[in-house]
């Protein structure tokens, strides 16, 4: 078991995961707002690695991660941004970010970075779990980098069954056949159906629900059906005006609040 | 290899690398499209469509003013003639008809410089299609008849408002577009995106090739052309140019890129000199990254060239060394453009001017038949001409 399954094991329930795009909205952000997220309670962050062509994206993570990119964000810079995270917070880190990415800077070289920068896993939308498994699953242990997998609404049995088995992070439940940062006030009864058949399959791995959770509401129904919940799109919105500890600090508090 | 594998590979290139989003989408296709294609039904309905209303076979023809100033014989097929001005119809009927066959009402498509979308306009007003044409602002305004042949046809042209706001954030949007509506049809202009999309569309632009095979023999008495010529953005008409060919050793294949103001200047789409291999638009291929994998936003004159990446097909074509490739900067190409509209009274799109522009750097025997595919007219692009010849009055 990964480490960061653990973590998620050992949780169990109310998990909140949040998403931000490293280096938005100035270059240095990515640490001000880790910190913000740890002494606000988060214990487990995601953080975007900005793409030029970041198509399983919405508009807002789309925008912010043009903004990061205009601010000279890079790998290297975000290894280096990710390791004074760990070390000063102990935050789990899940980078997301898309395959040329990798592909790139060399399989290996990136899974080596990844490790020594101290992130817990990765997710990388246009992965396909085939290529995982035929040409990654080895080199990800090797390197201790958990994997979570996409299942969406469309995604056959047979493929959820292949996500659970090859996720060694979570499966990342997408709540909407649908691209992030979708505005809904509530989840609809396809969505709650949807969520429900996802939970009585009884999967081994934890299943982390994202896409569209941009209230309490929202959070507490997703806990309902998985261990926790991912909020991105709604997250980056607050920061648009600049990073505010007491505006991150409340909206924390109130994602996670009691009804 | 004409043809990819079953995982849609050619060689080391292709392959779908979609997120899981798209994967039902893609698979269907993936399971469909051999099918229905060679379906007796399908292709008795696209032959007849290509002939009645595209007005295929285009002519290959001799010209003399080539042949004089380069060598040989050098003969231009003429997808130019084709309804809608390129060759970009064949894919869209073929496709459209798939789209039909699998039951889908809406049509979605991405375009450069409006050539794809007007085609694709075309061919779901025939059908009584819906269609939305995703288009970066920035080509919006700099092919604005096109956008206005798109609406006057019917289609809603979608502004693609993110990154460059060019072509391959268009194709952004129509995926994303995509995603969140997945009972569309995507009808992709190019042999790019993720497989089955540049085999699907290599089979459908294949007519020019397979026109060749008849026309070259009957035109010149010899079998085959000893060189076929054609441009790459994605490189759709280049791909049905070859595709007849590529078994045949003897026919040397000749791509040619938008060198745009020189390979060394920075503002170039030449793909596959200055790329390497990643992901772009779900395919593996050879695209123009950063080192950190970031995709570099191409340039050339032609708006139809600057794709930051090339089809997988071709970056194994290339890579193999089947086919030679060659660039070509914006005012070699407008200068071809020019002297084949004074010499021939054929204006031919900037795109095709490229492959054109090619046949002095080409070492061409007195005996040697040479195919330059033609793959566009040039009125769109009539503005950026006269603004060369200083002609604006």
């Amino acid at each position: 078991m990964t480490d960061l399954q653990q973590f998620i094991q050992s949780k169990k329930e109310g998990i909140l995961n949040i998403f931000f795009t490293a280096g938005y909205p100035h270059l240095d952000s990515t640490l001000v707002i880790a910190r913000q997220l740890a002494a606000a309670g988060v214990e487990l962050v995601e953080i975007g690695m900005p793409y030029s062509d970041p198509l399983a994206d919405g508009a807002t993570i789309q925008q912010s991660s043009e903004q990061a990119l205009r601010n000279g964000m890079n790998l290297a810079i975000l290894f280096e941004q990710v390791k004074q995270i760990k070390e000063e917070t102990g935050l789990r880190i899940v980078l997301m970010g898309y395959l040329n990415q990798m592909l790139r800077m060399g399989e290996e070289r990136f899974l080596q970075n990844c490790r020594d920068s101290g992130v817990d896993g990765l997710i990388i939308p246009d992965l396909p779990m085939e290529v995982y498994q035929s040409q990654y699953q080895e080199l990800f242990g090797r390197y201790q980098q958990a994997i979570s997998f996409l299942i969406t609404p469309r995604t056959s049995v047979e493929r959820i069954r292949l996500a659970d088995r090859l996720s060694s992070g979570f499966v990342y439940l997408v709540a909407d056949n649908s691209i992030t940062g979708k505005i809904t006030d509530d989840f609809s009864p396809r969505q709650e159906a949807y969520f429900k058949r996802i939970r009585d399959m009884q999967l081994t791995s934890p299943v982390l629900i994202g896409f569209g959770i941009r209230t309490a509401r929202h959070f507490r129904a997703a806990c309902r059906f998985a261990q926790g919940a991912i909020v991105g799109s709604e997250f980056i919105r607050q920061l648009s005006g600049g990073v505010d500890d007491e505006k991150i600090r409340r909206f924390v508090k109130n994602i996670g609040r009691k009804p | 290899m004409k043809n990819p594998d079953e995982q849609g590979f050619y060689g080391e290139y292709g392959g779908a690398f979609v997120p899981e989003m798209l994967y039902p989408n893609v698979a269907e296709l993936q399971a469909k499209y051999l099918e229905i294609l060679a379906q007796a039904d399908f292709q008795q309905e696209l032959q007849q469509l290509l002939h009645a209303y595209a007005g295929r076979p285009s002519p290959l023809y001799y010209s003399g003013y080539l042949s004089a100033k380069y060598g040989g014989k050098i003969y231009l097929k003429r997808e130019d003639l084709n309804h809608t001005g390129a060759h970009k119809i064949n894919n869209a009927l073929g496709q459209i008809l798939l789209a039909a066959r699998m039951g889908k009402q809406e049509i979605i498509a991405e375009t450069g410089a409006g050539q794809h979308g007007v085609a694709t306009a075309t061919a779901a007003a025939l059908m009584g299609m819906p269609c939305k044409v995703f288009m970066g602002e920035v080509d919006m305004a700099r092919q604005a008849p096109n956008v206005a042949r798109m609406r006057m046809l019917g289609a809603e042209v979608v502004a693609a408002t993110s990154g460059s706001r060019t072509l391959k954030d268009a194709t952004n949007e129509a995926i994303r577009y995509w995603i969140n509506n997945p009972e569309a049809y995507y009808l992709i202009g190019s042999v790019v995106g993720p497989h089955p999309y540049p085999d699907l569309v290599a089979r459908l632009q294949a007519v020019i090739s397979a026109e060749l095979l008849e026309q070259v023999p009957a035109h010149s008495g010899r079998p085959l052309p000893d060189k076929v010529v054609a441009c790459i953005g994605g490189g759709s008409n280049a791909a049905g140019a070859f595709y007849h060919y590529i078994e045949q050793p003897d026919v040397q294949l000749i791509a040619v890129e938008a060198g745009g103001k020189g390979i060394a200047s920075g503002q170039s789409a030449a793909t596959s000199q200055l790329g390497s291999i990643g992901i772009i638009h779900g395919s593996r291929t050879l695209l123009m990254q950063d080192a950190d994998g970031q995709i570099i936003e191409p340039y050339s004159i032609s708006a139809g060239l600057d794709y930051p990446g090339i089809g997988p097909m071709h970056a194994h074509l290339i890579s193999s060394g089947r086919a030679q490739v060659y660039s070509i900067n914006d005012d070699q190409a407008l200068a071809a453009g020019v002297a084949l509209s004074r010499h021939e009274g054929i204006l031919p799109a900037l795109e095709s001017a490229h492959a054109l522009a090619v046949l002095p750097e080409l070492d061409i025997h007195p005996d040697d038949i040479t195919v330059v595919c033609l793959s566009g007219r040039g009125d769109k692009d009539l503005q950026t001409y006269l603004d060369y010849l200083h002609i604006n009055d």
